[in-house]
């Protein structure tokens, strides 16, 4: 049975028109050039995979929104990737092997079953670099510049980074004994930052004033760098995890500082986004009038121990479709020499065109017969016979 | 610039006080005026009136940073994209269920009218009754008298509505009260402004519970 609407593409699925398109791949080209400067190799994961592979390390939210298919060879339950990392890790972990860190990048289509309330798209081009194999904050450090560049090579400005780190809150539902379902229904609270929604969970499940201290300052501690000093006071009885977490933060904003002495960081310590994912900073880069980070990544180490090697890890991601729409370099490309020639059998012309084409330069090929001119086409050069030669001629 | 979304009527007036503790006052009256958008006191910051389920949409989307939508929208709409820093304590009342006079309490599966679809769900599957959900967009209290349903649910405010009707109030689901929602970019980009908003609504209310 033939659809109603052939041209009506699936909720959340777009198709990038030849304009965008252009747009799209000179922002990639661009991107990955900066990857590879920084030394960041480029790898190709495979669309569908086994779907425990994609799953790994990653919790419920990913489950829902991967796309599944049964392998019809094996009956296995394969999934269309909804995220690149995992696979990226297992690149790492399980081929390259390697004690020396390791940088990769990628790009590449991924698919959402639900789509993101604010963006309704469900294919977004996710475009990223992860590097392993280095515990300390200077790994964190480097991922963040990168994502930073790559902000900058896009136009995006200004950009607002947030940070967070994950292993203040777990160590602090681990030191207050919270079960794991509490701890999930916690996180829910705090992402919300609902007070009192936290109130009413406090009083039923947290006895000790200590800790219900800790939690009850959790959800206003964020804001510019001198929330790290409050935090310090208010988890002045936490165990050391909570003070190792802020002293890393403290350290990361000063060399951040040092480096973008005009970029405007934002702390934030119940921010938990990836929280099932992640182990330690995380951050996220926004600009105004958008509703939702454009760029966000974290450190997840230890994801790659099912492949075979565990290893530190940090690493962002972003939506390509997303930035292009978003960057404003697009409509300042110089405007390109498009050449038509006629559709003449003649010896001369077809060396002409082979050698203009070489140069770098278009050339499009009138159809005999066919339909419009070159204006129609777009072209705005024409290739005319003078006397034996064929000269470009512009045209108004 | 900082955009705060009020709905009209009740929300709103009982929001006024709230906002001139903390300095702000409109200089429109939307009861008299059509705009949508009000200018106040402050060049920096305007309200903006829609309907109260839409202020989500708008907090969700960043087209406002602040707004002031009830619980029962919230619940609704689904609250993950957004903050909910404070409940204002206004607009207050109760979602429960309600049947006609001297109707038997209901069984395990029946049929609910509602316009708070997901709430309903949620609250039917917590108590093991097979509900079947009618959403209707007003005048729920008219389906159980004409055999639309068995069942609704509902505000109720002082009661008068059920009572005209024949309709009795039966479990309370939830006590609904206004709540300060924030969009999540605005809270990390305008913290400097949004912050201090925050804490002056925080000690109004205190004030007022003491």
């Amino acid at each position: 049975m033939l659809q109603k609407d052939p041209w009506l593409l699936p909720d959340g699925i777009e198709e990038i028109l030849p304009a965008e398109t252009k747009q799209l791949e000179i922002l990639r080209q661009r991107l990955l050039d900066v990857f590879s400067s920084w030394g960041y190799k480029l790898v190709i994961p495979p669309l569908i995979d086994y779907l425990d592979a994609l799953l790994t390390g990653s919790g419920h939210d990913l489950d829902l929104q991967t796309f599944k298919l049964t392998d019809q060879l094996s009956g296995e339950l394969l999934g269309i990737r909804a995220d690149m990392t995992p696979q990226i890790a297992r690149i790492d972990a399980h081929h390259l092997r390697s004690k020396v860190p390791a940088r990769l990048c990628y790009v590449g289509s991924v698919l959402h079953a639900k789509a993101n309330d604010l963006e309704k798209t469900r294919s977004p081009m996710q475009i990223g670099a992860e590097l392993y194999g280095h515990a300390g904050i200077e790994s964190d450090l480097e991922i963040i510049q990168l994502m930073l560049e790559m902000l900058a090579i896009a136009e995006l400005k200004p950009i607002y980074l947030d940070l967070g780190h994950v292993g203040i809150y777990r160590a602090l539902a681990r030191q207050a004994n919270l079960t794991e379902s509490q701890e999930d229904e916690l996180f829910d609270i705090l992402q919300r930052k609902a007070k009192t929604e936290l109130d009413g969970f406090l009083n039923n499940h947290v006895h000790e004033t200590l800790y219900k201290d800790f939690f009850t300052a959790l959800p206003k501690l964020n804001g510019a760098e001198d929330i790290l000093a409050t935090a310090q006071q208010v988890f002045a009885q936490a165990n050391s995890a909570v003070k190792q977490a802020l002293a890393e933060l403290q350290l990361l904003a000063n060399k951040l500082k040092t480096l973008f002495p005009n970029l405007v960081i934002n702390f934030d310590l119940a921010e938990l986004r990836g929280y099932k994912y992640h182990t330690g900073i995380i951050f996220a880069a926004f600009i105004p009038n958008i509703g939702k980070e454009i760029a966000r990544g974290g450190r997840y180490d230890n994801i790659g121990e099912v492949f075979g090697q565990a290893r530190p890890a940090t690493g962002f991601s972003a939506d390509l479709k997303q930035l292009t729409r978003l960057s404003p370099i697009n409509s300042t490309n110089p405007v390109q020499q498009l050449i038509f020639a006629p559709a003449i059998d003649d010896k001369m012309l077809v060396v002409k065109i082979r050698n203009l084409r070489t140069l770098g330069l278009t050339v499009i090929q009138q159809l005999p017969n066919q339909f419009g001119d070159a204006q129609a086409l777009g072209c705005n050069a024409i290739l005319e016979k003078n006397n034996q030669n064929w000269i470009i001629k512009t045209l108004a | 610039m900082l955009t705060i979304a009020v709905s009209k009527g009740r929300i709103y007036a009982d929001a006024l006080p709230l906002l001139k503790d903390a300095g702000i006052v409109p200089l429109d009256d939307p009861k008299t005026s059509r705009k949508l958008i009000l200018k106040t006191n402050h060049d920096d910051i305007q309200l903006i009136i829609i309907r109260a389920t839409d202020v989500p949409t708008f907090v969700e989307y960043g087209a406002a940073d602040l707004g002031i939508a009830g619980k029962d929208v919230l619940l609704e709409h689904g609250a993950d994209n957004l903050y909910e820093p404070l409940d204002l304590g206004i607009a207050k009342c109760r979602l429960m269920t309600a049947i006609p006079v001297g109707n038997p309490p209901i069984g395990r599966r029946i049929k609910v009218a509602t316009k708070y679809v997901k709430s309903a769900q949620r609250y039917f599957a917590s108590q093991g009754i097979q509900a079947e959900i009618i959403k209707l967009y007003g005048a729920m209290e008219l389906a159980p008298l004409v055999g639309l349903a068995d069942c609704i649910v509902d505000l109720v405010d002082t009661g008068n509505t059920l009572k005209a009707n024949g309709l009795e109030p039966q479990s309370l689901i939830m006590e609904i009260s206004s709540r300060l929602i924030v969009n999540k970019a605005a809270m990390k980009m305008k913290h400097a402004i949004i912050q201090p908003l925050i804490d002056q609504f925080e000690r109004t209310l205190n004030l007022k519970q003491s």
